[in-house]
């Protein structure tokens, strides 16, 4: 029996022939992450390891992105925790405020991140980098700070559920209504402990932000991550964007998958994720007026140059519905400075919504955009669990940029197609 | 190495959110983090718990962020022990690395009941209700889980190894 695209990276990253399902391996990392939530804890855990010294300063990333430019005073204590850590061990990859942008846009963009890496990070949505063929997963603290003395972190191997992507996508369909689809179909435990794999003839009908926005959302279904094969937009993309070698690994023909899911991309439409699960999953034309309070567009999920456009497309011209908040945060200081260059950010402001710099902020419920007690947001971010963006009796519907954008117009839940787009 | 305690007892899901809302995420301060533990979900738990209390939930519980605050939180509450059918996989690394221990037991998670007395014993993997005199088997924590347990934690263990 043959290895899936994930057992292959992993097996060669554990100096291993062969892996199989289950089987506990030791791999050689290529890059660890920690943001400003998750490495003041690992960096206090590491102040207890013996070693005192990081593997590697130039593959470790250390991304204040959560609670920055600093909310309050614990936050920045934590920033300055990390700031302080980054000099002392003279990190390479530190991206102060100015320079940084939500981890999982910044990484790829930067280029740290290429087919073939081992990539461990201490945020669940580490999984974004498959969309690059390159293995990477969520991990705590402690793992991470494991990770930066050692170098290594143990996995247990995963299985795997294969999906054959065909066919193209409608208009207005994209990335984000795919994998709300996929999720909605399996459930927010419906790949625990497994890999993700993604392939099919479709795949070539989807952008690489469609990508990112895709193998982010595998841990949303319980996925270890979620793995793209390496064509040939990818490798531009590397090449553009990244000076380090890639390497592509590709499935054996023979390889084992515990489920084989096929999706006709063509068939799929704009979908949203009802409170309070991303797996509550509704096709737009499914769904009876929901009025709204707020519009967020950005995050790791959603905050690509990609996303900004198609929402620019919709408010084009337009204005944002009379008492709704609409906040929209490029997810990076340079996806900030092209949606500028292309007038993006003109055409929001003058819409009527706000632009932020990048933050993860309102997706986690940590500042710049707070729900309170009975009102309801649409965004493009990634969880709509209890009280993820404010009070518990707040309400969150996960949806496209286009979604969000159009919603934006109408103040209730709605598709470009109702505004004759 | 023996739990014992009361149970308190969630559904499916129970996220890393309602575990510990990213609002408290602005301290690491295990005590700090305990006094805001479950708040999303049960507003009574830290004016209820004590020491050696269990938790017992349905499927894929700790799903969503990989904030290692959602365990340290819970052990830092008191708990001894989390039940589950299923663990989502970061909140099941960071426990044990943290040493809270946890055990998948889907007969448990179903049987056990919010406020039951129930003891296990981690050398046998046994979870005993002694509140309806059930039994249960769930697995027995490999001896290098136990070790990282009783040395509070992976890099603890780590530093006694070397």
């Amino acid at each position: 029996m043959g290895m899936t695209m994930t057992q292959k990276i992993l097996a060669a990253h554990a100096g291993l022939e062969k892996v199989t399902a289950g089987q506990l391996i030791e791999a050689n990392l290529d890059l660890v992450l920690g943001n400003d939530i998750t490495s003041p804890v690992a960096i206090h855990e590491m102040d207890k390891m013996k070693v005192q010294t990081v593997f590697d300063k130039d593959k470790i990333a250390l991304v204040p992105d959560h609670f920055v430019p600093n909310k309050d005073i614990k936050s920045a204590e934590h920033c300055q925790c990390v700031r302080q850590f980054a000099k002392k061990h003279d990190i390479t990859n530190y991206f102060e405020v100015g320079e940084m942008g939500i981890e999982h846009a910044l990484l790829p963009e930067k280029g740290l991140v290429v087919a073939g890496d081992v990539v461990i990070g201490a945020d669940s949505h580490t999984c974004t980098y498959g969309a690059l063929g390159a293995f990477s997963t969520g991990v705590g603290s402690t793992d991470m700070a494991a990770g930066m003395a050692t170098g290594k972190a143990w996995f247990k191997v995963p299985s795997a559920i294969k999906f054959i992507l065909t066919g193209k996508p409608a208009k207005w369909v994209s990335g984000k209504d795919i994998i709300l689809h996929i999720i909605g179909m399996i459930g927010v435990d419906g790949a625990l402990y497994q890999s993700m794999e993604f392939t099919g003839d479709g795949i070539s009908n989807l952008s690489m932000d469609d990508r990112f926005t895709i193998a982010n959302m595998a841990i949303e279904a319980g996925g270890k991550n979620g793995i793209f094969p390496v064509d040939s937009l990818a490798i531009e993309y590397m090449k553009e964007h990244s000076i380090k070698t890639y390497q592509i690994y590709e499935a054996d023909p023979d390889a084992e998958y515990e489920r084989e899911i096929t999706i006709d991309l063509s068939t799929l439409k704009p979908t949203v994720a009802f409170p309070h699960l991303p797996e509550n999953t509704h096709p737009i034309d499914e769904i009876e007026e929901i009025v709204v309070d707020q519009v967020v567009i950005g995050s790791c999920t959603n905050g690509r140059i990609e996303d900004l456009r198609v929402a620019a497309r919709v408010l084009e011209g337009r204005k944002v519905k009379k008492g709704l908040r609409v906040i929209i945060i490029p997810a990076t200081q340079k996806i900030y400075l092209q949606a500028m260059e292309e007038g993006l950010i003109k055409t929001f402001i003058e819409a009527g919504a706000i632009v932020s710099t990048p933050t993860c902020g309102p997706c986690l419920g940590g500042y710049m955009g707070i729900l309170a007690a009975g009102e309801r947001c649409v965004s493009t971010t990634n969880r709509n669990f209890v009280g993820r963006m404010g009070h518990i009796d707040s309400e969150i519907y996960l949806a496209s940029p286009a979604v969000a954008a159009a919603s934006a117009i109408t103040g209730k839940i709605s598709s470009p197609y109702g505004l004759g787009l | 190495m023996k739990a014992n305690g009361v149970v308190f007892k969630y559904g499916d899901n129970v996220d890393t959110d309602v575990i510990i809302p990213a609002r408290y995420l602005n301290s690491s301060d295990p005590v700090e983090l305990a006094k805001h533990c479950m708040e999303d979900i049960d507003k009574e738990f830290i004016r209820k718990v004590s020491k050696g209390d269990i938790i017992v939930a349905n499927k894929n519980f700790g799903c969503g962020s990989s904030r290692e605050h959602a365990p340290i939180a819970i052990k830092a509450a008191g708990v001894s022990c989390v039940i589950a059918e299923t663990f989502a996989r970061i909140f099941y690394r960071n426990a044990i690395n943290i040493g809270l221990p946890i055990i998948e037991c889907k007969e448990a998670s179903k049987g056990i009941e919010n406020g039951d007395k129930v003891e296990i014993d981690f050398d046998s993997g046994i979870i005993y209700n002694q509140t309806k005199g059930t039994q249960y088997q769930g697995q027995a924590f490999p001896e290098f889980m136990q070790k990282i347990i009783k040395a509070e934690g992976l890099i603890n263990y780590i530093n006694t190894r070397e």
